[in-house]
């Protein structure tokens, strides 16, 4: 209940703050408009040549293409904004204030910093995958549904864990943001399955920087391919790099020394 | 022009010292332009597989050649100037560079140089770990061989003085990034970077045709991997000569708006 209610007062926090700015929102969907755009017009071109790409027909794609939209805007509304000002605070000394907060420290710098016009790429993502969806039809039953939405939810977590533990390093390096930037260009590669991919860039995708969990996983759980055994993994490995990275967060805050002291 | 050369090797010492700064900056430049073209070489060749071998006439060593070349082309020819003048108009950062005797385009091209002068051979180290394993097939003619080199130049050029010119819209208004997505976005599609230009329908085609981004990036792919004729490489330079033309009135006429427009703010 705390935790929602925290959520709520940084989240009104964010929306109050980048109200004044009003004008953005406009800017931001047009460039996420653009971007699905080409995105889809990309798909369009590879689909007038072929009607399955590797056994993913043409709406299953599209749904791929919706949940990364979907997870990239929910990255760069929350989990982005946060991290980097995480790694701001540690090299200005500005984490003192929110350590000495009474509520946990991690809780608080993950959810720091909201920009809110991101929503833009959410909403769009989340009209994709809904279209796919009605096209998809009768093929996505109720245990569909149920399994992707647990696949989500176990990639949010691996996707928000795997930011945190980079983040982190912060504590020992102080200057990681470019790290976060290496994240969000690999990122790119989710945009389509990583079957498709090399088995060495399959790997990386997968394990080094999972960008695999956070997109193919749900989509093949829409298109009912999806094993239990890939679902189980997937929480497990949620479940693992969440422990680790709540380990990792407490050892490098303990190395924390304050810049201004 | 003596007192350019100088200018040129003094930008080069310094861009070679900020690089020794900024190694990461140019590390995830790298990564973004081996990903992209990886992704979409990757795609097509999965498209061949399911069509039984080849689409349009490209087989999937043709597109591991097609993309593998693109990627060194776009590298080539890239600059990063659009997000970089944004910062400049708006820190003010602009105003010592317009006390200096030379015109600033000179430094800026100076320092992309210098830059790739660093990162292009780690690009063709990636090119050719790529090619073991993708096995891209080249018909090589010496005659397109030799075009390669003066054909790059002129894209280099063309996507400099565009890009370039466009990010004076810096002067006016401080919200490039949406003007700097669309202007991506479009290369993305019209310069060959998601599909080679002859797989789009004929529209498409017709527009890539007119814009500048096929002549900076796919026309000195197409003609090194041997997929044109001397004609249609003889048309290619002329469409690079009137877009380095356009490009340099241009870029002459948004200069000169721009100064009057710019007010220095922080200075």
């Amino acid at each position: 209940m705390r935790f929602l209610r925290l959520l709520f007062v940084f989240w009104r926090v964010g929306i109050l703050g980048e109200l004044s700015y009003r004008s953005n929102f406009f800017f931001h969907l047009l460039e996420s408009v653009l971007e699905l755009g080409t995105a889809l017009a990309g798909l369009a071109v590879v689909f007038s040549y072929t009607s399955t790409l590797a056994g993913w027909r043409p709406d299953e794609i599209v749904a791929l293409v919706g949940i990364y939209f979907l997870v990239s805007g929910a990255i760069r509304m929350v989990i982005q904004p946060s991290m980097e000002r995480l790694i701001e605070g540690v090299h200005e000394g500005t984490l003192d204030f929110t350590l000495t907060k009474p509520a946990d420290a991690q809780l608080l710098v993950s959810i720091q910093r909201v920009e809110i016009w991101n929503i833009t790429d959410i909403a769009l993502g989340a009209g994709v995958l809904t279209v796919a969806l009605v096209r998809l039809g009768a093929n996505v039953e109720v245990r569909e549904a149920a399994a992707f939405a647990a696949a989500l939810v176990a990639g949010g977590i691996i996707v928000y864990s795997f930011w945190l533990m980079l983040a982190t390093l912060a504590f020992w390096f102080v200057r990681v943001e470019n790290m976060l930037q290496i994240f969000s260009s690999m990122y790119e590669a989710g945009r389509w399955p990583v079957s498709f991919y090399p088995r060495w860039l399959r790997f990386m995708l997968t394990f080094l920087i999972p960008v695999a969990f956070a997109t193919t996983v749900p989509a093949q759980a829409l298109a009912g391919r999806l094993t239990w055994q890939t679902l189980a993994g997937a929480f497990a490995l949620a479940a693992g790099l969440a422990v680790v990275s709540r380990v990792f967060w407490r050892i490098g805050v303990r190395r924390y020394s304050s810049a201004s002291s | 022009m003596r007192g350019l050369a100088v200018i040129y090797v003094q930008q080069f010492k310094v861009t070679m010292a900020s690089f020794i700064q900024y190694r990461a900056a140019l590390v995830i430049w790298l990564i973004g332009h081996v990903l992209e073209p990886l992704i979409y070489l990757v795609v097509w060749s999965t498209v061949t597989r399911s069509t039984g071998g080849s689409v349009g006439g490209f087989t999937a060593a043709d597109f591991a050649a097609y993309f593998i070349v693109l990627m060194i082309v776009n590298h080539m020819t890239y600059t990063w100037i659009m997000y970089e003048y944004e910062y400049r108009v708006r820190q003010g950062t602009l105003s010592p560079d317009l006390l200096r005797p030379v015109h600033p385009i000179h430094s800026d091209i100076a320092d992309n140089l210098t830059s790739k002068m660093i990162t292009l051979p780690g690009m063709l180290a990636i090119a050719v770990s790529l090619g073991f394993i993708f096995r891209p097939v080249l018909h090589p003619v010496p005659w397109a061989l030799a075009a390669f080199v003066p054909v790059v130049l002129l894209a280099f050029l063309v996507r400099f003085f565009v890009e370039w010119t466009l990010a004076l819209a810096a002067f006016w208004t401080i919200r490039t990034s949406a003007l700097n997505q669309m202007y991506y976005m479009a290369m993305l599609f019209f310069s060959g970077q998601i599909a080679p230009l002859e797989l789009l329908p004929h529209p498409l085609r017709a527009i890539a045709f007119v814009l500048p981004f096929r002549w900076t990036i796919g026309f000195p792919t197409e003609l090194l991997i041997g997929r044109l004729t001397p004609a249609q490489a003889l048309t290619g330079v002329g469409m690079q000569l009137a877009w380095l033309a356009v490009g340099l009135l241009l870029m002459r006429v948004v200069w000169r708006a721009g100064l009057k427009a710019y007010t220095a703010v922080g200075a």
